[in-house]
């Protein structure tokens, strides 16, 4: 028998001290080391990723391209959305939402709100960072927290808002003077 | 002591789980044991049961979908292909060439993830603490950073869609595929010289936890363990699902059908599983990664019944649906490869001692999302 009891034991070892010694001297390869040392040091999500949906507005927040539409709502696989439609004095519905509720314990994050949306309105943010001290109230997120600007969709994901933008029509809404115009 | 001089003993129960380490998940085992040996032992299960088969027949077709991720969550990526598969076949979608070909690579690596875990945590069961799924997780951390960027998500990915995928794979994305799968023979060969060899690691896993042929394909078990009973059974081959059929690997079967078979079958797998990804990433083709009839919204499936069955890394998995033509599905059924495979974990476990029923537990590769539903 040429190899000798333990020949396999002392084999392991050698890789794990190769491994073990490898990780000092890297000369800052990030292929074997993939700390990062959070939260001095930030990892920068790929553009795809997704954490929380939010709804992109343009130039000012009245100016929203959610049409409470509802279609988010019911193809919610978790059921998390609440909308309810703003209307005005007359009881004509105003295209946008006065309530747009999601609730973060129930979401899970699988984006299928933003693939549904017919006005590119809902789409997947990349923030990762969103503990909060109470458990019930703060967790659900309301309209003011949801909306954020095209800028900072541009921001988080390039590629995907410069493409949106290029397609997107404009969606008409009835303006009652105190929204802005659309561009 | 008794008249005859003989010492009296007593069988003991053990309940392991459901919170035990070796147990991989929410998982109890009921043992009873005469002296350290096993001499009976019956899985509970149902501790992590999530109720999926009724609430997908509650959703709209798309929206089980992130929901199949969470059945065997390792391995989402096969999980929403068999769902999507099943589907298709009922509703007689055609996907295009390029989604197959993304669905194969995607399926694959999902393989290379599952069966590198798998791997590691056995060798963690065996006592080999930590180091050897230390170095799974280090090279899984690359085929998650590759599915969060394409999918959005590392483990969640909800990245099927019927008739395609959800994303193109861009240029950039299938560089780092191609980087992913020239590495990966090489942490093959470490893992190999790490532990393969090991003579406590042989003495603990040959011939231990022997699963016969004839029971393997009684008890319907699929997958790598009954590969490595000996059964050469893969979907891959049998069914030539998607576009199997256009790529040259081989099959690993094992001979004893023991812990140490079952392990070097997943070894042997990745090897296999890195072939194909090379012949994959070779040839995908250019085209659309979506039918683009298929719609979003308001999706419907004709009335009927059909059955999608994959090789997921665990086994043969299936959905069975029943349509009444409606938005929902009327019947939802999932065949879980794990759930099956335990079944036959009395028969290999009897005789052995119990530190060893903890290994053979691990040989089997279970995940409880997937057994419990």
């Amino acid at each position: 028998m040429s190899r000798f009891l333990g020949k396999g034991l002392i084999d392991g070892l050698i890789v794990t001290t190769k491994n073990f010694v490898g990780s000092y001297f890297d000369g800052g390869r990030k292929d074997r080391m993939f700390t990062y040392q959070y939260p001095e040091e930030r990892m920068k999500l790929p553009e795809n990723s997704r954490s929380f949906p939010f709804l992109v507005y343009d130039g000012a927040p009245e100016n929203m391209r959610c049409t409470a539409c509802k279609i988010c709502e019911m193809e919610c696989p978790a059921q998390c959305i609440y909308i309810v439609m703003e209307r005005d004095a007359n009881g004509k519905p105003r295209q946008r939402p006065k309530v747009f509720d999601i609730d973060t314990s129930v979401c899970m994050q699988c984006g299928i709100c933003a693939e549904v949306c017919p006005f590119d309105s809902i789409k997947m943010d990349c923030d990762f960072e969103r503990s909060k001290h109470g458990r019930f109230e703060d967790l659900l997120a309301h309209l003011p927290e949801l909306l954020k600007s095209n800028e900072y969709y541009h921001q988080i994901k390039p590629a995907e808002a410069t493409r949106v933008d290029a397609t997107r029509r404009p969606t008409k809404k009835p303006t009652d003077g105190t929204a802005t115009e659309r561009k | 002591m008794s008249a005859t001089g003989i010492i009296e003993t007593q069988t003991l129960e053990v309940s392991l789980g459901p919170q035990h380490p070796s147990t991989h998940g929410v998982f109890r085992m009921d043992v009873v044991l005469d002296g350290e040996r096993v001499v009976k032992l019956k899985p509970v299960m149902g501790y992590l049961h999530r109720n999926h088969e009724q609430l997908a027949e509650k959703m709209a077709w798309l929206g089980s979908m992130p929901y199949t991720d969470r059945l065997d969550y390792f391995c989402s990526m096969t999980n929403n292909w068999a769902y999507a598969l099943a589907v298709e076949k009922l509703a007689g979608i055609k996907v295009p060439e390029r989604a197959e070909y993304i669905r194969v690579i995607m399926a694959e690596l999902t393989r290379l993830l599952n069966h590198s875990c798998a791997v590691g945590f056995l060798f963690s069961d065996c006592g080999a603490w930590f180091t050897p799924i230390l170095y799974a997780l280090r090279e899984r951390e690359r085929i998650l950073d590759f599915f969060e960027t394409v999918s959005g998500a590392r483990m969640m990915c909800n990245y099927m869609r019927f008739g395609g995928v959800r994303v193109d794979l861009n240029d950039e994305s299938l560089t780092m595929a191609r980087d992913l799968v020239v590495r990966w023979p090489a942490f093959l060969d470490e893992f190999e010289k790490l532990l393969l060899a090991n003579e406590v690691f042989l003495a603990r896993t040959q011939r231990v936890g022997i699963l016969p042929r004839e029971l393997a394909i009684n008890a319907s078990i699929s997958g790598p363990m009954a590969r490595a009973s000996g059964v050469e059974y893969d979907i891959r081959k049998v069914d030539k699902y998607g576009v199997y059929d256009r790529f040259d690997f081989r099959v690993p079967v094992g001979e004893k059908g023991d812990t140490f078979d079952r392990f070097m079958i997943r070894i042997l797998e990745m090897r296999e599983s890195v072939k194909i990804l090379e012949q994959a990433l070779r040839n995908i083709p250019a085209g659309p990664f979506i039918a683009p009839e298929v719609k979003l919204r308001n999706f419907r499936v004709p009335a009927g019944d059909g059955y999608g069955r994959i090789e997921a890394p665990k086994g043969e998995l299936g959905f069975y649906l029943v349509s009444e033509g409606g938005a929902k599905p009327y019947r939802y059924h999932v065949r879980p490869p794990s759930f099956i495979n335990l079944t036959v974990l009395e028969d290999m476990c009897l005789g052995h001692k119990v530190a060893d029923a903890v290994i053979i537990l691990g040989s089997v590769d279970i995940v409880l999302g997937e057994v419990d539903r």
